[in-house]
């Protein structure tokens, strides 16, 4: 038999932001979730360590399959790396849009690296392809079948295009793993479902475990607002996303609003990155939120009037202007350049749309850092304002225990977040859930017990007859059931248990219990017999009761005879005679009995 | 099904029917088909196979059974019932014979007991579900008879415990339409008591299958349905079913909950893990607050809903439902409702601006935060946020709900609705409209979120802001720059979209006399009036100071201060605009000028009364007419129908009365004057060409009585008599007329025949009012109506018209509300001199705006008629989306009409115009007998037509040759 446990190992997701990868083994299936790299870090480090996988042998056969739940680089982009450098090549499921945006984001990221900063021994474009040529896409509530035992099946999670949660099925053993995900709808992605699956453990991102979020609409307002008085007032404003996800969002947004507002002001997207997503955007619509899979038919809304493509040298331009420029965390390209350029004048502002990793220069600018040592030792002031603006499409801590409560698993664990803030949030479910709950560090790993239910075939006989028995409705509570239990060529069988002798060949041993109650009683023994019969008549009122010709009462299948005693004539012996199935009411019969017979009508 | 069955009462079961000779006085004989019911027991016995059997049960249900050979049918059916062993079969039995027990007249309670012993002896789970439903079917048409019903609910009981989810469902159905409660009813002589039926149901809300558990509540809603009071003590129970897995058993818990907080709002109830007590009603609210966040849309929008109807709960938890809590890395922090009031309240006007006022404040107990149970809390900011809008709709409705009953909590969601101002749905932000509207008087805006309102001013749908035209009516600003605020946007409105000129109007006319004392100290800048020099003169046709001036006027009414401030031009515009718009700009007391019109305005109440008399009185004088000489009668009348006309034109609430009974009177003038004709008393052959007027007469009587009919609303059937009876009066006529100019009596006879018909129709239709036609002209027809029928037509002619003239002048009783159909079309305004140009055998799309009076289901009567220079006419049907309904009795279609000719050599006019469409079956009562495929001898009944109902509109248009 299999061992019975799920126990996820972390290999660099752990109590950090950056790069997700976890790794399964469920039931003997070792399942490989996310691929992701870390941004903060240009060295080694970026890339999960393989090698804490398997020491020796190929990963290909120690891991089943991996899953991608969506495109951010934080989620993929250790994947060529992975399957074509370390090697591995199993299937990979990914959703559809992923499959479709994910080279998109990979390539360029392998253009910043390698064609920007120059580094060797990075995965070639190549790589990436024929990494793509090693994935599976899965439509969204779609079970897929890895092998025999191993399933996987994709829910919605909003959070970006194609986002998805997984559900890692093993026999009756089963893990939910959510990717990044978002309880709120936006403007252009649905909220996060997923139905009551009660699996054995729940794998939840926690970015925002100590946050509850004000609501969406005052969000985009405040958002708007800032975007225009800044413009009105001739200023520029940088947004620095990454090139697919919120920017969609944020885009929708201004464009609608501009249209509203007949602004007349550019908006620019800086790469061409854009395009192409946009194109895969007007695809899928089907992944998008209620309102634009409802006007698309008129309107695509990803087909935008005000929002046009950024040139390099337009960031010199007098006037007003909104750029979106990638990537987000402000921490190389484009962006970056954009902001040294514009940092010095104070009537212009950067909105930082989403979280920022540690070490970057969102991250320094946001928590108030006002001269930053750039590359080459010169000092950037920072004039221009500095926006925060929550657009992060994660789950706040009420989205989370909400997805916690849809799903009901057995035990949660907390991965993507702060130690600090998950702690915290680790406390509310253990709480108010009544769960277990882990956190574990990069490279712990969490074993669980989990009791697994064994599937047992029962003859239809046996359980129609049991049903017939018990009358009442009692769902989901136990009942108590009589038969035999067969055990052979590890399948399981509750069958009657005469049908259980005959397939066995055995006889079937009488067993009778037998008893004698002392009656005073001066009549005769028939007499007696017909006093206990009317006696028993009376108070077994739903049961049969017959006085047989030979003198003797039978109650059902229990005997009752009654004898004169050899010494004593004025007692009377009844001998009690009942087998073994019987039993409860034999017993009953035979205390009834010892309390005497009621005054004969004489 | 049930309501095909009642429809025909005609067949006999076996036998052969002949229909009475009295009722029907044409001369054919009129036969039936041999009877289907008998033909079914032939069917039956002759069928070979189930699937046989099957289709004659099928071909049979097609067609209904009158009551008093049901019982008939329904021995047969269970005879063969009896034999049947297939199942299907006994099914559609057992589904046939729940039919039958609905006919009306019928009473079932003969077959009850048959199908109580059919169903004890039934194996088939599906038949027997059917034949609880036939048992529910029976039950439900009996609800008096206490000893069935309780036997009813014992079979119920008795089947509870089947295996099957579909038997189980019924029966719980079965209960919960027929079981009581209280369990001393009158004992049965049988020894059925009456069970507890709450009890039994309850337990079945613990039932293995989600659809029986469904069913067990909505039993139990059933129960409470019929008026029946629920014990508390399911409120445990339901409460547990919150948490099922199935979303429609979780959708029926939530209204069930709902039912017992209304039911015991002020029972105390625990608060599980504490030691404290709420308000029953109050832990209801939390508990469905708490699901709409649930997985399933459906029980969202459910939960949703039913928030807005529970009014009894304390406002401490209805507040709850607005705050989220805010929290960022445990810290507090201020949602930006709370600092967007803060920052108003402290006097800056910048939001956002400053870096970090968003910042989280006080440190929060980590042991305090509850994520999850915290009742009520935030449960409208989720439902304001859901994904789907039907969920927002919902939540929005139920905040308005809630508000109307509750000021301060109105205060409160004000915020939230006005960013609901935002939603990306147009359908949620109109509805979001409508409910601030709904809840102005609670409120007063701020100037920052006046701002965020006045911001969807720039909307792309007319709807919007025609909505939002209607809010600003009804609004109350607190400032003066809120006032101005206001104006400047709705100015830029007007620019923006100058179609939107009237909506405009009116709500300035209204911003500006709710705020007469905020407006003045704008006075001199919005009329840019200088102290020492003069300024130059405005544009008086502009659109735009037109607005100005009706909310400055509208203002000075109640500000007498205010005329001061004017300019000589500005009296001079006043006089004009009082003139030339008098709707929106009020009287007012101006220095040095005669009040003209305000003893007017204020007196109307007395006036009332003189006027309503006074159209009384002349229509009495009418009514006397018979006695007098026919040259006299017709001069009354003409006087009595110029005088209604203008009564009409003067009295607004009385139009639809006076324009009615002028209408009436008119056609009887007509006849008169049709009747007092020469060509009477002259030889029929000498006077061919003179009969024009006469049969002119008739035909415009004609018309004038089917105006009558369709384009009031409020017209009752002793109306529909009289206006019928003129109109035979009108055939008459012109029957007379026909037979006096035609020569050779062929054509005559078909005519004769139908008019005949005609008069036998009527009597069929009015033969509960003909008591009150006493001496009319139908009364006396009647008399003869045997005659009639056997004289040839010259004959017949002869008496018709010795008794049209003498027939009386019938009282036209005046209904209680009346008021003629009547459209307005706004666009177009058929002033353009540009032609709309299009290409020929292309079409052109041309937007039509009208607004409709009392018209009843405008949907299906309202018509567009384009009516090209060639004569040719085409009529365009409106789609249903196309009307909007802003008020009672008024109606607005907003449509495009689609142009297309070949082409012309220059512009020319084309007419629009509404239509309304009737269609005379609409009014008449059905008659039972007349089967579908018969032709019955009323040619009149299915009379349609149209009238047109407005102004026609010219449109210049010019389609081009197409260049090659």
């Amino acid at each position: 038999m299999s061992p019975h446990r799920v126990f996820p190992l972390p290999v660099w997701a752990g109590q950090d932001v950056g790069r997700s990868c976890i790794l399964v083994s469920i039931a003997g299936k070792n399942v490989m979730l996310d691929c992701g790299m870390h941004m903060g870090y240009n060295d080694d480090r970026r890339f999960p360590d393989f090698s804490y996988i398997t020491q020796s042998g190929r990963l290909t056969d120690f891991l089943d399959c991996v899953i991608i739940s969506h495109f951010h680089l934080d989620h993929c982009g250790a994947l060529p790396y992975f399957s074509e450098m370390v090697g591995y090549d199993g299937p990979i499921y990914m959703t559809h849009p992923t499959q479709a945006i994910c080279p998109i984001l990979l390539e360029d990221y392998r253009k910043i690296a390698v064609d920007k900063k120059g580094e060797a021994n990075f995965f070639t474009s190549q790589m990436i392809k024929d990494c793509m040529k090693k994935v599976v896409a899965v439509h969204l509530h779609q079970t897929v079948q890895v092998d025999d035992e191993l399933e996987i099946k994709a829910y919605y999670a909003g959070h970006v295009l194609g986002a998805a949660m997984f559900q890692i099925k093993v026999g009756s053993e089963s893990v939910v793993y959510t990717g990044d995900y978002n309880m709120t709808p936006d403007r252009h992605l649905g909220a996060a479902w997923i139905d009551k699956c009660r699996p054995n453990l729940l794998i939840t991102e926690s970015t925002y475990a100590t946050t509850i979020r004000d609501s969406k609409r005052c969000r985009e307002r405040d958002f708007l607002k800032k975007v225009h008085e800044t413009v009105e007032r001739g200023g520029k404003v940088l947004i620095p996303v990454f090139a697919l996800g919120r920017a969609q969002e944020l885009c929708i947004l201004l464009e609608t609003f501009w249209e509203r507002m007949n602004l007349k002001v550019p908006i620019y997207f800086s790469t061409g990155l854009t395009e192409k997503a946009n194109h895969y955007y007007k695809l899928f619509i089907t992944w998008t939120n209620q309102k634009i899979r409802k006007t698309f038919v008129q309107r695509n809304m990803f087909e935008f009037k005000h929002i046009k493509a950024f040139d390099r040298a337009f960031a010199d331009n007098p006037g007003p202007m909104v750029v979106f420029a990638t990537p987000g965390m402000l921490h190389a390209g484009q962006s970056l350049q954009i902001f040294r350029k514009w940092a010095g004048n104070e009537k212009n502002m950067v909105i930082m749309p989403g979280y920022c990793v540690q070490g970057t220069v969102g991250h320094k600018i946001l928590s108030g850092q006002r001269k930053l040592e750039m590359e080459g030792r010169q000092v950037l002031e920072v004039k221009m304002q500095v926006e925060y603006m929550s657009f992060s499409a994660h789950a706040d801590a009420k989205g989370i225990m909400q997805l916690v409560g849809q799903a009901e698993p057995e035990s949660v664990l907390l991965v993507h977040g702060e130690a600090k803030k998950m702690e915290f949030l680790r406390q509310k479910i253990e709480q108010e859930f009544r769960v277990s709950c882990y956190m574990p560090a990069n490279g712990e790993t969490v074993t669980l017990p989990t009791s697994p239910s064994i599937p047992v075939g029962i003859s239809l006989g046996l359980l129609k007859r049991e049903m017939a028995q018990g009358l009442l409705p009692e769902a989901k509570k136990p009942r108590l059931l009589h038969g035999t239990l067969i055990m052979k060529d590890s399948s399981f069988r509750l069958v009657s248990s005469e049908q259980a002798l005959k397939e066995l060949g055995l006889t079937e041993h009488q067993l009778r219990f037998t008893c004698r109650v002392h009656l005073q009683d001066t009549r005769k023994e028939q007499e007696t017999a017909l006093r206990v019969y009317s006696h028993l008549k009376n108070t077994l009122k739903d049961h049969c009761v017959q006085h047989l010709p030979d003198g003797s009462v039978t109650v059902e299948s229990i005997l009752i005879q009654a004898a004169a005693h050899s010494e004593d004539p004025g007692t009377k012996v009844l001998l009690v005679s009942w087998t073994y199935q019987d039993e409860e009411l034999g017993s009953f019969l035979t205390a009834l009995l010892k309390n005497g017979l009621p005054q004969a009508p004489s | 099904m049930a309501a095909h069955l009642k429809k025909r009462v005609y067949e006999e079961f076996t036998k052969v029917v002949q229909q009475q000779q009295e009722e029907i006085t044409t001369k054919k004989l009129r036969l039936t088909k041999p009877s289907k019911s008998a033909a079914l027991h032939i069917d039956l016995c002759k069928a070979t196979s189930p699937a046989d059997a099957l289709q004659y049960l099928l071909q049979f249900a097609r067609k209904p059974v009158e009551a008093e050979s049901v019982e008939g049918v329904v021995r047969i059916l269970l005879e063969h019932y009896y034999k049947e062993n297939d199942p299907s079969v006994r099914l559609k039995i057992a589904s046939l014979l729940g039919l039958l027990s609905k006919t009306a007249g019928f009473s079932p309670d003969c077959i009850m007991d048959d199908a109580i012993n059919i169903l004890q002896n039934e194996k088939s789970h599906q038949v027997l579900a059917q034949l609880l439903d036939t048992l529910l079917a029976i039950g439900s048409k009996l609800p008096e008879n206490q000893a069935i019903q309780l036997r009813l609910v014992d079979v119920a009981c008795k089947h509870l415990t089947d295996t099957s989810h579909g038997v189980r469902n019924k029966c719980l159905q079965l209960l919960g339409n027929l079981g009581s409660l209280e369990k001393s009813v009158t004992k049965d002589a049988e020894g059925l008591t009456a069970r507890d039926v709450q009890k039994i149901i309850g337990d079945y809300f613990s039932d293995q299958d989600p659809r029986v558990r469904t069913a067990a509540i909505k039993a139990m809603l059933q129960l409470h349905e019929r008026g029946l009071k629920l014990h508390q003590t399911i409120y445990n129970q339901a409460c547990k079913l919150l948490s099922d897995d199935y979303e429609q058993v979780r959708s029926a818990a939530v209204q069930l909950i709902w039912v017992v907080s209304q039911l015991y709002p002020e029972s105390i109830v625990p608060i599980p893990s504490s030691n404290e007590e709420i308000r029953l009603v109050d832990d209801a609210f939390g508990k469905i607050c708490h699901m709409v966040s649930d997985g399933s849309w459906v029980v969202r929008v459910q939960a949703a809903k039913l928030l807005g109807s529970m009014e009894q709960v304390s406002s401490h938890f209805l507040e709850q439902t607005l705050d989220k809590k805010l929290m960022s890395d445990l810290r507090r922090k201020r949602t930006a409702h709370e600092r967007a009031k803060e920052l108003y309240s402290s006097g800056e006007f910048s939001s956002g601006r400053k870096w970090g006022d968003d910042a989280p404040k006080e440190e929060i107990d980590t042991g305090a935060v509850n994520l999850i149970e915290s009742g009520a809390c935030g449960a409208f900011v989720h439902g304001l946020e859901d994904e789907m809008y039907e969920v927002r709709i919902a939540a929005v409705e139920a905040l308005c709900m809630l508000a109307q009953s509750s000021p301060s909590f109105a205060e409160k969601c004000l915020d939230f609705l006005v960013d609901m101002f935002n939603d990306e749905i147009e359908e949620v932000r109109l509805q979001s409209i409508h409910t601030m509207r709904k809840i102005s008087n609670n409120i007063t805006l701020r100037e920052d979120q006046l701002d965020t309102v006045l911001a969807v001013l720039e909307d792309s749908s007319r709807d919007i802001r025609e909505a939002l035209h209607e809010l600003l009516c009804c609004t109350n600003v607190s400032t003066k720059e809120g006032i101005h605020l206001a104006l400047v946007e709705l100015l830029k409105n007007l620019a923006k979209y100058p179609t939107d000129r009237d909506s405009i109007w009116k709500c300035l006319k209204f911003l500006g006399s709710r705020h007469p004392t905020l407006v003045l100290p704008l006075v001199p800048e919005l009329l840019s009036t200088h102290p020492f020099f003069d300024t130059a003169e405005p544009d008086m046709d502009d659109p735009a100071y037109i607005a100005v001036l009706v909310l400055i006027f509208n203002a000075a009414k109640t500000c007498p201060t205010m005329p001061a401030l004017f300019s000589d031009h500005t009296f001079r515009h006043y006089a004009y605009l009082r003139d030339s718009l008098s709707h929106l700009v009020p009287a007012l007391r101006l220095p040095g000028r005669k009040l003209v019109s305000s003893t007017v305005s204020s007196n109307i109440a007395p006036h009332e009364d003189p006027s309503q008399q006074f159209l009384q009185q002349s229509l009495d004088r009418v009514y006397s007419l018979q006695h007098l000489d026919p040259q006299g009668a017709q001069e009354l009348l003409e006087l009595t129908i110029r005088d209604l006309q203008r009564l009409g034109e003067l009295q607004s609430e009385l139009a639809g009365v006076a324009d009615f009974s002028a209408t009436y009177l008119q056609c009887q003038l007509l006849l008169i004057k049709a009747l007092q004709e020469k060509l009477w008393n002259v030889a029929a052959p000498l006077y061919l060409k003179q009969s024009d007027l006469a049969s002119a007469a008739a035909k415009q009587i004609m018309e004038e009585t089917y105006k009558m009919e369709f384009m009031y609303s409020g017209v009752e059937n002793k109306q529909v008599v009289i206006i019928h009876h003129m109109r035979l009066q009108a055939k008459a006529l012109q029957l007379i007329v026909t037979a006096r100019t035609t020569r050779g009596v062929d054509p005559l006879f078909g005519m004769c025949e139908k008019f005949l018909q005609e008069v036998d129709f009527f009597q069929r239709c009015f033969i509960a009012d003909l008591s009150h036609l006493q001496d009319s002209f139908v009364d006396k027809l009647l008399d003869l109506m045997p005659r009639l029928m056997a004289s040839k037509p010259a004959e017949v002619v002869k008496i018709l018209q010795t008794m049209l003239r003498q027939s009386t002048f019938l009282h036209l009783p005046l209904p209680e509300q009346i008021h003629k159909a009547s459209a307005t079309i706004i666009e177009p305004a058929g002033e353009s001199d540009n032609p709309l140009r299009f290409t020929s055998g292309l079409v052109v799309a041309l937007d039509v705006d009208a607004t409709l009076e009392h018209v009843q289901d405008p949907q299906s009567t309202v018509k567009v008629q384009v009516l090209y220079p060639d004569g040719q006419a085409q009529m365009i049907h409106p789609k249903p989306a196309d009307f909007r309904n802003p008020g009672p009795g008024r109606h607005r279609l907003i449509t495009q009409v689609y142009l297309s000719h070949t082409a012309w050599t220059e512009p020319c006019q084309v007419e629009v115009r509404l239509l309304l469409a009737y269609n005379s079956n609409a009014r008449i009562p059905k008659f039972p007998w007349i089967e579908g495929g018969e032709v019955s001898p009323q040619v009149e009944t299915s009379i349609e037509g149209t009238i047109p109902f407005s102004k026609p509109v010219k449109v210049y248009i010019m389609p081009k040759p197409a260049r090659r």
